[in-house]
């Protein structure tokens, strides 16, 4: 089990990494999901060994670590740009961590045997590096990082030089891989949904400290507050001021509007900002539930449904729905939110 | 039925004439005054008209140098290793206080004429240098204690001066240009530093390493100004015994002989640079990171690092400081003088340079050596640049023609100056020419030794220049001539201007053809020098010092503009 205790990292003068703590199971995906710059890389680095933090430990089984240096940790970290050594052709990258473990000749030409035939590149054993598409790049480097069987497989934006269908295609077969090694693992990346396709666990880097972390569908449904539901786009974000509890009323520019508040409700007259996911808006408006009124300004079909744009009033940000029917531009129209659907937020100023 | 190329986007193909019309000029120029002297040195050999009986040659007489000459050429190139590559390690992992000086010295010894390298370790080390001067006023010694010329250790000290910072320029570029991360990969993977170093890290580096080698052994090989002027007579290298052979014991079919086997090993080291410096472009990957530069940590290391930069300042400086102090100092007597001798600081070597007493060995004060040499030089930047232009834009012209011309406009690069000088004395010793007529063949000479420069640097900066540019121009309603004049000469005087420089300095500091070439009353300024500086009386050695230091300051002048101007990434290797 790997524990990341209270690490702090400064870069030119800026704290980046706030004392960030979590731990990885064995046999558990975590997936460190934070907007570029958030320092995410940085924290891979320092647990690889391959960065000095200014404070905290990383411990594996309870053992620090402060002192080992990264040849000696045994933890596999699959790079950005992979870093495949040009010098050496596909087999002799993976075979690199094994040779330096000292292991007998057969035996790692076994294993190399075994690493080409789970990323199904097997005919690639002898072919240069350098002349591989970007995808066979990333599958030597999964195969390279796993060889050795690291206690701890750590993945930098691994899908992040590709293209989209070959990232879906790939991210699959990530999965698959990580299943059947049950290797514990990091993967770092920004993208949420590749973080939602493999993550067992989530941890949101922001700011330096991890603002939630959980598993995907309890974030998606749960966000903690406004910066997380603004980070996964969950939908439109209205700010208002509770009025009353029971049933929760909140007063937002177009009206009181009844809401839902899992755990603590804020205090009446404390600032609240309701989330309204498009896919929860009800056409035709259905009575008892919280009427919204706009003029269709933009729609766009998405193969499913249409993703409409109102305005409500030229002064506020424009309001998304996502509705079965086809709209007429220009024209008014109405749809409803139940009040379970509306999820209250923490407002403003993410509190830590 | 095919579609219309695009017109703008696409490349339109250029008609062969268009091509040719370029090449015209500097391939008739090339083969007249290149391959021509070439071909006659081969003729020399068979040719029935000279009478020569191969077999009848002495063949000692050709081993002898060519072993002489590999061995020299080896242990220098060793030894110049021996720094090199720790200095290459000193400026791609640290920094240092005066490591931009240290960088800009560099520069350097690439450019300095061989004259004033040699005059430079004469002021230091030579008879009348500061070091056996000094030693001499300190324990009263009647002679130099430190016997300096004309010992194979000068060669060597020369050629390790010369060749070190190619060394560190070629090695330490392609180390920085490492992707940091694959040496992280590697430890991440279980290799120790050492590990790291013994298999990332090195092999990544061997091109590098590998072609800077040969460079420097071609360097090496070829050496001519150094072995003569501070090896002295009993050094022969096969590039020394053409130039004897032919110059003074006039056995022409033996120094044909010679610069034939010679030819024959610059070519081949020379082919054999291209393949590895092919092979340098390893891609590094776009998002590759950088290797942190940062200063010595430990003490040990700091101690190794003091060392080296210390080491390398020494190295570059003290010869250079030697000459330039020596020229202004006076430290010993006169030819003729007698009694007490004046000591301190003296501006008369410099005035002497305009004066022309009779016991000079020129009919003309040195002055005029000055002045030979920038006409020369002038002449050999009209020459060299308005060919390289043509051959750049010949280059540029896709066409059949280039994969012939292309290579043989480069071949002058690997023939030496010494071939070229014996050609030029086997073909031009005739009506329209003769011996009296060979001054005139100098700036010619020189064009052709600067000629590859000046392409290397036009070439790419011309590639270099976006065909949307033109485009744009002609759009915009631009003729052809206005296109050139508004887009191409503008983005190009940069380049220019470092060609113009190149062809300056070749020309000025150019001593192995020209000792082929020149006449008495034509010295130019590296001949000059080396008459004055072996000749007695500190006049003469003032003033060669003085010459010397003239050179050298010009010639720094123009590599220290040429760094500031060349384009970013363009390396002069």
């Amino acid at each position: 089990m790997l524990t990341v205790q209270t690490i702090e990292k400064a870069y030119e003068g800026q704290p980046l990494l706030k004392k960030v703590s979590f731990t990885v199971q064995d046999d558990e995906t975590i997936c460190l999901l934070g907007s570029s710059g958030s320092g995410k890389s940085t924290l891979l680095r320092i647990i690889a060994g391959l960065e000095e933090a200014e404070a905290g430990q990383v411990l594996w089984d309870g053992i620090d670590l402060t002192n080992v240096p990264a040849h000696e940790r045994e933890f596999g970290l699959m790079f950005q740009d992979y870093a495949l050594f040009p010098h050496h052709n596909v087999a002799e990258n993976i075979a690199f961590g094994l040779r330096m473990q000292g292991r007998p000749r057969d035996e790692i030409a076994e294993k190399v045997q075994a690493a080409l035939e789970t990323i199904h590149m097997t005919s690639f054993a002898r072919r240069k590096v350098t002349e591989l598409s970007g995808g066979e790049q990333q599958r030597v480097a999964l195969a390279r990082a796993l060889a050795p069987e690291p206690r701890l497989l750590m993945l930098d934006e691994p899908l992040g030089a590709l293209d989209r269908t070959l990232r879906e295609q790939l991210s699959r077969e990530l999965r698959r891989i990580l299943r059947e090694t049950q290797v514990p693992a990091i993967y770092v990346t920004h993208d949420q949904e590749e973080a939602f396709a493999i993550a067992d666990r989530l941890l949101l880097l922001h700011d330096g400290v991890i603002l939630q972390s959980g598993q995907p569908h309890e974030i998606y449904h749960h966000p903690k507050n406004v910066w997380v539901a603004k980070f996964f786009g969950l939908g439109n974000l209205v700010d208002g001021t509770v009025t009353q509890h029971a049933p929760l009323t909140v007063n937002t520019p177009f009206g009181p509007v009844r809401a839902n508040c899992q755990g603590q409700p804020p205090a009446i007259g404390a600032a609240a900002t309701l989330l309204f996911r498009p896919g929860q808006a009800r056409y035709p408006a259905r009575e008892g539930g919280n009427p919204i009124t706009g003029k269709v300004v933009d729609q766009v079909f998405q193969g499913e449904r249409y993703l409409v744009t109102l305005t409500i009033n030229p002064a506020l940000p424009s309001f998304q729905v996502l509705l079965q029917e086809p709209q007429t531009l220009g024209r008014p129209l109405t749809v409803s939110f139940e009040p379970e659907d509306l999820l209250c937020l923490e407002n403003g100023k993410e509190s830590e | 039925m095919s579609l219309p190329t695009a017109r703008f986007g696409g490349r339109i193909k250029q008609p062969t004439w268009r091509a040719a019309l370029f090449w015209l000029l500097p391939a008739a120029f090339l083969g007249y005054f290149f391959y021509q002297p070439l071909l006659s040195i081969f003729n020399l050999l068979i040719s029935p008209e000279w009478g020569f009986d191969l077999s009848a040659l002495d063949w000692s007489q050709v081993w002898q140098p060519l072993r002489f000459t590999v061995f020299q050429a080896t242990l220098s190139t060793l030894l110049t290793l021996a720094i090199g590559l720790p200095g290459a390690w000193l400026f791609t992992h640290f920094t240092f206080p005066g490591k931009k000086t240290l960088k800009l010295l560099s520069t350097l010894p690439f450019i300095l004429p061989t004259v004033v390298v040699a005059a430079g370790f004469n002021a230091l080390l030579g008879p009348r240098g500061w070091v056996n001067l000094g030693l001499m006023a300190l324990f009263d010694l009647e002679t130099p204690p430190i016997q300096f010329l004309n010992t194979f250790g000068a060669i060597l000290t020369a050629h390790v001066f010369y060749n070190t910072t190619i060394i560190i320029r070629v090695v330490s570029n392609a180390w920085s240009r490492q992707n940091a991360r694959l040496q992280q990969a590697a430890q991440v993977l279980g290799a120790s530093p050492w590990r790291t170093f013994r298999e990332v890290t090195l092999p990544l580096l061997r091109p590098a390493i590998l072609s800077a080698t040969l460079l420097v052994f071609l360097f090496n090989f070829t050496s001519f100004g150094v072995i003569l002027m501070l090896g002295g007579p009993q050094f022969a290298t096969l590039e020394v015994e053409i130039y004897i052979q032919a110059m003074h014991l006039l056995n022409l079919p033996l120094a044909a002989v010679l610069s034939i086997l010679q030819l024959i090993c610059t070519l081949g080291i020379t082919i054999a640079h291209n393949q590895l410096s092919r092979k340098d472009v390893l891609a590094a990957s776009s998002r590759a990171q950088e290797l942190p530069v940062r200063k010595p940590k430990r003490g040990f290391q700091t101690v190794i690092v003091a060392l080296l930069v210390v080491a390398l300042f020494t190295l570059l400086v003290s010869p250079l400081a030697a000459l330039t102090l020596r020229s202004v100092v006076k430290l010993d007597a006169n030819r003729g003088e007698r009694g007490e001798i004046a000591r301190g600081f003296t501006l008369q070597y410099y005035q002497a340079l305009w004066e022309n007493p009779r016991n000079s060995l020129f009919y003309v004060p040195p002055i005029e050596a000055a002045r030979n040499s920038l006409i020369f030089a002038l002449i050999t930047i009209a020459i060299a640049v308005s060919l390289g232009l043509l051959v750049a834009y010949a280059q540029k012209q896709r066409s059949p023609l280039n994969h012939v011309l292309d290579p043989l406009t480069m071949l002058p690069l690997g023939a030496s100056a010494i071939t070229l000088g014996l050609g030029f004395i086997i073909v031009f010793n005739q009506p329209p020419f003769s011996t009296l007529s060979f001054p005139i063949l100098l700036p010619i000479a020189h064009s052709l030794i600067a000629l590859p420069f000046v392409v290397r640097t036009l070439g790419p900066a011309l590639q270099g220049i976006p065909p949307s540019l033109r485009n744009a121009a002609r759009v915009l309603g631009a003729r052809p001539f206005r296109v050139w004049w508004e887009v191409d000469l503008p983005l190009l005087a940069p380049s220019l201007l470092v060609s113009m420089i190149f062809a300056l300095t070749i020309s000025l500091g150019e001593f192995g053809a020209t000792s082929f070439l020149t006449r008495p009353q034509y010295p130019t300024l590296p001949v000059a020098i080396y008459r004055y500086i072996s000749q007695p009386g500190a006049l003469n050695y003032g003033q060669a010092l003085a010459m010397s230091t003239l050179l050298m300051l010009v010639c720094a002048a123009g590599i220290f503009l040429i760094e500031r101007l060349r384009l970013p990434g363009k390396e002069i290797f």
